[in-house]
């Protein structure tokens, strides 16, 4: 049985269903505890749960996220929101100095189960350079990290009971232009295990992976080049670990690989599937293999920058159409 | 009450365990980084001695002495120091980065400001769980020109967490004098700014450290929120290893010879800290160190196949 519920209902079900079970979860950040924080994350939450579990802080993101990694040491496991990306570079010494590194610096005595929520990523809504930032990369690259980015309601609350009950630290980015969006959901426990890609459509010609919005444009991508070029269509929704099993088995069958991402290219998500399938795989390979990717510049705002500076579905279908002469 | 002669042993430990870590530092058997803190033995042992295990610190890159007052652990502190597997951190961290769960020590940290909103989690983790502990940061007069302390004791004061905040003022971050770095050296003032109460102390007066350090714990564990102490103190090695020091002689030779913590307390105690006493002290000192440090040194190194299996790498 589905239910057509919102991503951010899907996720907050998630939250709900985890909190209930596991005393030790709380939620920190900013505007949590008025209406469920700006975006209506946690909507409903703090009227369950109270001022306790569902911490309002100051605009102070270092002291909160610094505040969860002690308590996640002392054994809680703290869901730490921030409202866009953009903002946890103020915290990025208790990120990456302090939550990401304290399992190896004291010998694997300190876990740190603390999910990181950034439920606001994304391009394309004209909020200019500092809201704008697709961060993915970056933690990928830390060791310490697992990474996810679902996009879809059901996606969103599999991944977030996954990442409540994982033993690590996990990064958690969302796409802002999904949140509202209704979806099917099953009803009841639904769970995604980290480390498992999608494949969203089946194709012959060509390996299309995508994660985070990107998923949406590859599948407009695909449906444009329908009758011509026929994707197999491969959403991440988890960055780290990377699923390479699902990406190898379509590239064994396609031949061709063609990464699409709505963040900038260099050193990035989509430089590594392609490191991964040129080592891994190279003989599958048929063509040399394309990343298309939004340009290497920060996000400006006026509309026609922004659309010709982001990755879109044209951009995809040319190169695919090149990768097939 | 403090115990004199406990805090004379574990004062004279310290210091004896800086000396001879710095002597291991310069036979090339201790590697890295290397942040003394020497003279500033009686913060510390002041402020541990009215801490419970469940209590938690979190420490700074010069943090020997803090791990050595709270955990007592001198064979996990110099083995990890030395690379051991039977390192307080298995060898993983090194001097920056030791660790006791047990005993609420709850890491050293490398950067400076680092740990002080981890003892605010700390804390909170305390508040969350209904438990009367406390999360203690120790941290240097230059990190209190970090961002984080003073996000840190806004959002402590505002949700009245069990924070308590203890500032090594020693006069010098790195190599830059305090007064060259800081508008203002009055630390507790930064306190007052957030409503929380705060006190100036003599923090090479180990009796002193203790008490403002129980009337701080006493107010903290009432739920009243958190407590500031502005430790004055001095450091007498440089910043760190063989870095150079271009200190006024003239101030040093005045913290070493008349204001030295461990000589005061010996003065202000002659009948309980008798030349007897503190030399059994001493030998006593000297014995557990040795054979901390002979077991250390006989200690195996990390083994490479626990550590793939532990990181997956």
């Amino acid at each position: 049985m589905m239910k057509h519920i919102s991503y951010l209902n899907a996720v907050t079900e998630a939250l709900d269903e985890e909190m209930a079970r596991d005393e030790r979860i709380f939620l920190v950040g900013e505007d949590l505890d008025i209406d469920g924080g700006v975006w209506a994350e946690t909507k409903g939450l703090v009227e369950k749960y109270g001022r306790r579990r569902v911490l309002g802080t100051p605009i102070s993101e270092s002291a909160f996220t610094g505040l969860a990694a002690g308590a996640a040491i002392s054994g809680l496991r703290p869901v730490v929101e921030y409202m866009y990306p953009d903002f946890i570079h103020v915290a990025m010494d208790q990120v990456a100095s302090q939550i990401a590194k304290a399992r190896l610096m004291f010998g694997g005595q300190a876990p740190m189960p603390v999910v990181l929520r950034m439920c606001a990523s994304g391009v394309g809504t004209r909020e200019a350079a500092q809201h704008s930032e697709l961060l993915e990369a970056w933690f990928a690259h830390l060791p310490g990290f697992q990474v996810v980015f679902p996009v879809t309601a059901a996606d969103g609350k599999g991944l977030m009971k996954s990442a409540l009950r994982a033993d690590g630290p996990v990064v958690f980015f969302e796409s802002r232009n999904v949140l509202y969006k209704k979806q099917d959901v099953p009803e009841g426990e639904y769970v995604v295990p980290i480390g498992k890609a999608e494949v969203i459509r089946e194709g012959k010609d060509l390996t299309l992976v995508t994660y985070g919005y990107g998923r949406y444009k590859a599948l407009d991508a695909a449906s444009l080049m329908e009758g011509e070029i026929d994707a197999e269509v491969i959403d991440l929704r988890t960055l780290k670990p990377m699923d390479m099993e699902t990406v190898m088995a379509s590239v064994q069958k396609t031949g061709r690989l063609l990464v699409a991402q709505e963040a900038a290219p260099c050193c990035s998500i989509g430089s590594e599937v392609i490191r991964r399938v040129v080592e891994e795989g190279f003989g599958a390979l048929k063509k040399a293999p394309r990343l298309v990717a939004s340009k290497d510049v920060a996000i400006p705002f006026s509309a026609n920058l922004e659309d010709y500076v982001v990755m879109q579905p044209a951009d995809i279908v040319n190169a695919a159409a090149e990768m097939m002469n | 009450m403090l115990d004199l002669k406990e805090a004379y042993y574990w004062m004279t430990l310290i210091r004896s365990f800086e000396h001879r870590a710095k002597s291991l530092y310069r036979q090339g058997q201790l590697q890295g980084a290397l942040h003394l803190s020497v003279g500033q033995e009686a913060v510390p042992v002041g402020v541990c001695s009215v801490l419970r295990d469940d209590d938690c610190v979190l420490s700074t890159h010069r943090s020997h002495g803090h791990y050595l007052a709270k955990t007592h652990d001198v064979e996990g502190a110099i083995a990890e120091m030395l690379g051991r597997a039977t390192g307080c951190s298995k060898g993983c961290g090194g001097s920056m980065h030791l660790f006791n769960r047990a005993k609420g020590f709850l890491g050293s940290n490398g950067i400076v400001g680092g740990g002080i909103p981890i003892a605010l989690g700390a804390a909170f983790a305390h508040f969350y769980q209904g438990t009367d502990g406390i999360g203690c940061t120790f941290f240097g007069d230059g990190a209190a020109n970090q961002g984080t302390l003073h996000e840190t004791l806004n959002l402590a004061a505002l949700k009245k967490l069990p924070f308590l905040a203890v500032c090594e003022n020693n006069g010098i971050a790195a190599t830059t004098p305090t007064p060259v770095s800081t508008s203002d050296m009055e630390r507790t003032k930064l306190a007052v700014a957030y409503g929380i109460p705060a006190e100036r102390v003599d923090g090479n007066c180990v009796e002193e450290v203790a008490a403002a350090a129980e009337r701080a714990t006493a107010h903290i564990r009432q739920g009243k929120g958190p407590y500031l102490l502005d430790v004055r103190t001095y450091r007498v090695e440089p910043h760190c290893g063989i870095i150079m020091d271009n200190r006024d002689p003239e101030v040093a030779r005045m913290w070493t010879e008349e204001k030295d913590a461990l000589k005061g307390l010996r003065e202000r105690h002659p009948e309980i800290l008798t030349s007897e006493v503190t030399s059994r002290i001493e030998a006593e000192v000297a014995e557990r160190l040795e054979s901390a440090v002979a077991a250390a040194l006989a200690a195996p190194e990390p083994e490479l196949n626990h550590f793939r299996k532990t990181f997956g790498v």
